[in-house]
C-alpha cells in the first residue's frame, strides 16, 4: 500500500497530475482490492484517470469516489461520494466507493468522524471536487471538438454538444481531462437541480455486510501477523507494577509477555486514557491469548482513591451546591421573579456513567519497523492518531500511514486514539506486525466513559401561568451537563443557567450527543411538567417560548434559531395527529437542537402485561437538505432506539475503583422486544446547507419517553436508568 | 491440541486445536472466516451466531470438540452468491448502520424462518432478543424477516 502525501496549495486541488503508470490515488482496499464497495453497473475499467483527491475516472466511464471520512455507521460512505457524483454529474450506479487513506491534504477536509460534523464540514470540499472533475472534463471535450465550453452539457457522465451532434462519455475523455487546469472558481448547482442528492440510496457496503466480508479492523490480516490483547489494572486508580512474566512466556501460542508504556508527551483530549501502563501478551491465536490473560497473576499498585459510586452519588449533590463553576449565563433577576411567582416547581434529574459499548470491542493493527509505522483500524480521529503515534515512537508523521477500517460502532469511544498507540507500542517491541484486541471485558472496564450527571431546574409562574423564571444548575463528574446559551435562555425575562463540575478519577470522554444526551431529557421532561402546572397543552407551550424567542427575544444571544425549532415541533404535531387521543396510549413529546440539527419526537407508549412499552416514535427532523434520506432516516431510528434504551435500562456502577459492569450479561442494552414497534421520520424541506445526524436523534428520545411514561404510568421518571432507579418523591411548591 | 475434521459450509476442513477452543475462534483465527462476529464471548450478544445442523448456534458457546460430525454453515456460506431471501431482504430495507451484528443478526434470522416461516411479531421479538444490536436497527430488522417471510422467492 502506498500513501501519496503531497504538499500543494488551494489552486493545485484543482489542478490535477496523472499519476505514473495508471496508479493515480491508492485508495485503502486490502483484501477487496478487485471487489469495489457498490456494485458497477458497467465494465470493470483497465486505465483509470485520477481527477482528484476524490475521483479517479475509469475508460470505461466507471468512476470511483473515495470518501474521505471514517465510517462508523452513520452512513457517510454512501452520503459524502453523493455529495460529489451530484455536482460530477454522473449516474450513481455507475459509482463505486472506495474508503479513502486518511491524507487531509489531497481531500482538503478534516478526516473525522465526530460532532455529527461529516457532511456539514465536508460540504464545500466534497461539491468543489465533483464540479472540478466536471470542469476539467468539459474543457477536455471541448479542446478535442474545438468549441467552446459553454456550448456543451454533461448529464450522467455524458458530454454532449448543445447544438450539435456529437457526444462523448467520461470515460472516453477522461486521459485528456487530466492535464485540464481548472479556474479558481466554479459554479455549483442550485438545489432545485440536485438529481441525487435527496433521494433514497442503499448503504454502499450492504451487500458486503450481509455477506460478511472483511471489513471492520478486527477482521483485518496481514502475512506475519501476530496477535495481541492487553491486561489494564482492575480499577481506576490503580497502576501495574509487575506479573508473572515468565510464566506466561511459557504457555502455549504465547510469544511474548511484557508491559507497555503510552504515556505521550503534551497529550491533547484524543489521547484521554486511564491506564498508560499496561500488560501486553503476544502470540498465535485469540483464545490462547484469552487464557493467557486468565493465568496472569499481577501486582497492582495504589495510586489514587478507589471510587464507589455512593462516592459519586454524594460528589454530584455537593457539586451541585459548591461545583467548581465553567459557564452561566443570567438574564433578569431569577431570585426576585421567584420571590413573586404564583406556583414554583422545582426538579432534580440524574444520571449514572455509561460505557460506549460499540459492539465491535476496540482493537487495531499496527507494523511498526524502525523508521516507519503502518497503522490499520477502526478509528474516528486518524489524523489525531498519525499525530499521536508520532510523538510516541519518535517518528515523523510522513513515514507513519493511518488506514481507516469500516467500524463496529463508534458513538465517540473511538475519538480516544490509545487502542492504536497500545498496538503500536507492542508491535515496536515485537518488531513484528500485531493486531490488538480488546476482550468485551477489558472494553466495557476501560472506558471514556458518559459521565454521570446531575442538574436541578426550577421554573416560577405567574398567576395567569406565565412563564416569568427559570433557572438550572447542572453538575457532572467530571464536566457539568449545562448549555448556557440554548433554550429555553431568549424566551424567559428572568433566566439563570450555571454548570458546574466536580472530581473524579474515572476517565470520562465524549459519548454519543455529549451531554446533550443528558440535558436534552432533564430539561424537556421538566418542559413538560412546567406546562402541565401552567395547564398548557406541552406542544403550545413551546411554542408560545420559541414565539417570545423569536419576536422580542431575552438576553443578547442564544444559540439556536426558534423558527426552525418551532418547524420541527409544528411538523411533529401534524403528522402524528397530535391531540388525537387513542384509547390505551400514551404520548409524550420532547424537541431539542444540538449538533447544528433540530429534531421533536412524539412518543406513543403502551402498557403490555402491566410493563410501559414504546409502540411507535414520530420524529420531525430539520437538517438542512438532506443528503441521503434512507441513510438519514435509518441514523435517525438508531438515536431514537439508542436514546430509549440508555435512558431505560442502561447503567455503570463503581465499587472500589472498578465498574461492577463487565460484560453484557451485567450490562443491559436495549432489545428487541424492547424497541418500538414503529419509526417514522419526517424531513423539514428547506435549503439550508446539511448538518449532521450521527447525534441530534437521541437525545430528545428521552424527554418524550419520560413523559410518555408518565402518562402511562402517573410516575415522573427524573432518575436514569428509569427501569431500575429510585425515582423517589419530589414535591411540588404552589407559592 | 488435537487435530480435527469439520464440515464448514459443505467443505471438509482440517484443522489443529485445543479441543476447548470456542468455534468463533476456530473460525475466525484457524479458518480465516471472519464474517462470524465476537460481540461479548459469553453469549449474551448473538454477534457470532452461525448455524450447526441447521440450527442457530452462538459459536462462542460451542467448544471444536463438540461439532465433529455437525454441518456447520456461517455467515459467507449462508447462500452461494449472497442471495439467501434474508440476505436480499436486508439490502432491500437497508438494515445495516455500522453493520457489526449483521451477520448474527442474518443467521439468526435465516435459522427462525427455517423452523417457522410467517413469525408473529412476538415471535420474532422472542427468537431475536438474544442478538443485541448496538446501532438500533431493531425495527428495520423485524421489517426485513417479515419481508423475507412474505417473499420466500425474493
Ligand atoms: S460473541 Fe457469542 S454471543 Fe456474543
Ligand atoms: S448495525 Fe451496528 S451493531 Fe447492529
Amino acid at each position: 500500500m502506498t500513501l501519496i502525501k503531497t504538499q500543494h496549495n488551494r489552486r493545485s486541488f484543482l489542478k490535477v497530475s496523472a499519476a505514473a503508470g495508471g496508479g493515480m490515488m491508492i485508495g485503502f482496499n486490502w483484501m477487496t482490492s478487485c471487489t469495489p464497495a457498490s456494485e458497477p453497473a458497467i465494465a470493470i475499467p483497465s486505465e483509470w484517470f485520477k481527477m482528484n483527491g476524490y475521483i479517479k475516472i475509469g475508460d470505461t466511464g466507471l468512476v470511483t469516489i473515495f470518501s474521505p471520512n471514517p465510517e462508523i455507521g452513520q452512513n457517510v460512505m454512501t452520503s459524502m461520494p453523493m455529495v460529489v457524483a451530484e455536482e460530477l454529474d454522473v449516474k450513481w450506479d455507475h459509482v463505486v466507493v472506495e474508503q479513502g487513506a486518511l491524507d487531509e491534504d489531497a481531500f482538503k477536509n478534516p478526516q473525522f468522524a465526530g460532532g455529527s460534523l461529516s457532511i456539514k464540514l465536508g460540504w464545500d470540499a466534497l461539491r468543489m471536487a465533483g464540479a472540478a472533475g466536471r470542469r476539467m472534463l468539459l474543457e477536455a471535450a471541448a479542446k478535442e471538438w474545438a468549441v467552446d465550453v459553454s456550448d456543451l452539457t454533461a448529464s450522467e457522465g455524458v458530454i454532449k454538444e448543445k447544438n450539435g451532434e456529437r457526444s462523448i462519455g467520461y470515460g472516453a475523455i477522461a486521459s485528456k481531462a487530466v492535464d485540464i487546469e481548472v479556474p479558481e472558481e466554479l459554479e455549483l448547482k442550485e438545489p432545485k437541480d440536485y438529481q441525487l442528492i435527496g433521494t433514497y440510496q442503499k448503504n454502499v457496503e450492504g451487500s458486503k455486510i450481509v455477506t460478511g466480508k472483511p471489513l471492520f479492523g478486527i477482521d483485518f490480516e496481514k502475512e506475519g501477523m501476530l496477535l495481541a490483547m492487553i491486561e489494564h489494572p482492575p480499577a481506576f486508580g490503580m497502576k501495574v507494577a509487575d506479573f508473572n512474566q515468565q510464566e506466561i512466556k511459557g504457555m502455549d501460542g504465547v510469544r511474548d509477555a511484557f508491559i507497555i508504556d503510552t504515556t505521550t508527551e503534551e497529550p491533547v483530549w484524543a489521547e484521554v486514557n486511564a491506564f498508560n501502563s499496561l500488560i501486553a501478551i503476544v502470540g498465535e491465536s485469540t483464545w490462547q491469548l484469552m487464557n493467557a490473560k486468565k493465568a496472569l497473576k499481577v501486582n497492582w499498585e495504589t495510586v489514587s482513591e478507589a471510587e464507589n459510586s455512593q462516592m459519586h452519588a454524594t460528589r454530584l449533590e455537593e457539586g451541585l451546591e459548591k461545583g467548581n463553576e465553567e459557564e452561566s449565563r443570567k438574564d433578569g433577576d431569577v431570585d426576585a421573579a421567584f420571590a413573586k411567582a404564583a406556583k414554583i416547581i422545582e426538579r432534580t434529574y440524574s444520571s449514572p456513567f455509561m460505557a460506549h459499548n460499540t459492539l465491535e470491542p476496540m482493537n487495531f493493527f499496527a507494523h511498526v519497523t524502525e523508521n516507519a509505522a503502518e497503522l490499520v483500524g477502526p478509528t474516528q480521529t486518524p489524523k489525531a492518531l498519525e499525530d499521536a503515534a508520532s510523538k510516541l515512537l519518535d517518528i515523523p508523521v510522513e513515514k507513519i500511514s493511518v488506514n481507516m477500517t469500516r467500524m463496529g460502532g463508534g458513538f465517540g469511544r473511538r475519538l480516544y486514539v490509545h487502542f492504536g498507540l497500545e498496538a503500536a507500542a507492542i508491535s515496536k517491541k515485537m518488531g513484528a506486525p500485531i493486531k490488538l484486541i480488546y476482550t468485551r471485558e477489558d472494553d466495557m472496564t476501560q472506558g471514556t466513559y458518559r459521565p454521570a450527571y446531575r442538574s436541578t431546574y426550577r421554573a416560577g409562574l405567574d398567576e395567569d401561568n406565565n412563564l416569568i423564571a427559570f433557572s438550572v444548575r447542572g453538575v457532572g463528574l467530571p464536566e457539568g451537563p449545562v448549555f448556557p446559551n440554548r433554550f429555553p435562555a431568549g424566551t424567559v425575562d428572568n433566566y439563570s443557567a450555571v454548570k458546574l463540575g466536580a472530581k473524579t478519577n474515572i476517565s470520562t470522554g465524549a459519548w454519543r450527543a455529549p451531554r446533550s444526551h443528558f440535558t436534552a431529557g432533564a430539561e424537556q421532561s421538566f418542559i413538560d411538567e412546567v406546562a402541565e402546572l401552567a395547564g398548557k397543552d406541552p406542544i403550545d407551550f413551546r411554542l408560545e417560548l420559541f414565539d417570545r424567542a423569536k419576536n422580542n427575544p431575552v438576553g443578547e444571544e442564544h444559540d439556536y434559531d426558534a423558527e426552525r425549532y418551532a418547524g420541527v415541533l409544528k411538523l411533529v404535531k401534524e403528522k402524528s395527529n397530535w391531540g388525537t387521543d387513542a384509547p390505551g396510549v400514551h404520548r409524550g413529546v420532547a424537541a431539542y437542537y444540538c449538533h447544528n440539527s433540530y429534531v421533536a419526537q412524539v412518543m406513543d407508549v403502551v402498557m403490555d402485561a402491566g410493563k410501559p412499552k414504546v409502540k411507535k416514535v414520530w420524529c420531525a427532523v430539520d437538517c438542512g437538505i438532506v443528503v441521503n434520506r434512507e441513510g438519514a432516516k435509518n441514523i435517525i431510528e438508531g438515536g431514537v432506539v439508542d436514546g430509549i434504551g440508555h435512558a431505560m435500562y442502561s447503567e455503570l456502577k463503581f465499587e472500589n475503583g472498578s465498574s461492577v459492569s463487565k460484560n453484557f450479561n451485567t450490562y443491559q442494552l436495549i432489545r428487541h422486544s424492547q424497541s418500538p414497534e414503529e419509526i417514522e421520520v419526517y424531513f423539514v424541506e428547506n435549503e439550508i446547507a446539511p448538518t449532521g445526524l450521527g447525534e441530534p436523534g437521541l437525545p430528545p428520545a428521552t424527554g418524550a419517553l419520560a413523559s410518555a411514561l408518565y402518562k402511562a404510568t402517573g410516575t415522573r421518571y427524573y432518575h436514569e436508568p428509569f427501569s431500575t432507579a429510585d425515582q423517589g418523591e419530589q414535591k411540588l411548591e404552589i407559592g | 491440541m488435537a487435530t480435527y475434521t469439520l464440515k464448514i459450509n459443505g467443505k471438509n476442513q482440517q484443522l489443529e486445536a485445543a479441543p476447548d477452543t470456542p468455534m468463533l475462534w476456530v473460525l475466525r483465527d484457524h479458518v480465516k472466516l471472519v464474517g462470524t462476529k465476537y460481540g461479548c464471548g459469553v453469549g449474551m450478544c448473538g454477534a457470532c451466531t452461525i448455524h450447526l445442523d441447521g440450527v442457530a448456534t452462538r459459536s462462542c458457546q460451542v467448544p471444536v470438540s463438540a461439532v465433529e460430525g455437525k454441518s456447520i454453515t456461517t455467515i459467507e456460506g449462508l447462500s452461494e452468491n449472497g442471495d439467501h431471501p434474508v440476505q436480499k431482504a436486508w439490502l432491500e430495507i437497508d438494515v445495516p448502520q455500522c453493520g457489526y451484528c449483521q451477520a448474527g443478526q442474518i443467521m439468526n434470522a435465516a435459522a427462525l424462518l427455517n423452523s417457522n416461516s410467517n413469525p408473529s411479531d412476538q415471535e420474532i421479538e422472542s427468537a431475536m432478543d438474544g442478538n443485541i444490536c448496538r446501532c438500533g436497527t431493531y425495527t428495520r430488522i423485524k421489517k426485513a424477516i417479515k419481508t423475507a417471510a412474505s417473499n420466500p422467492e425474493l
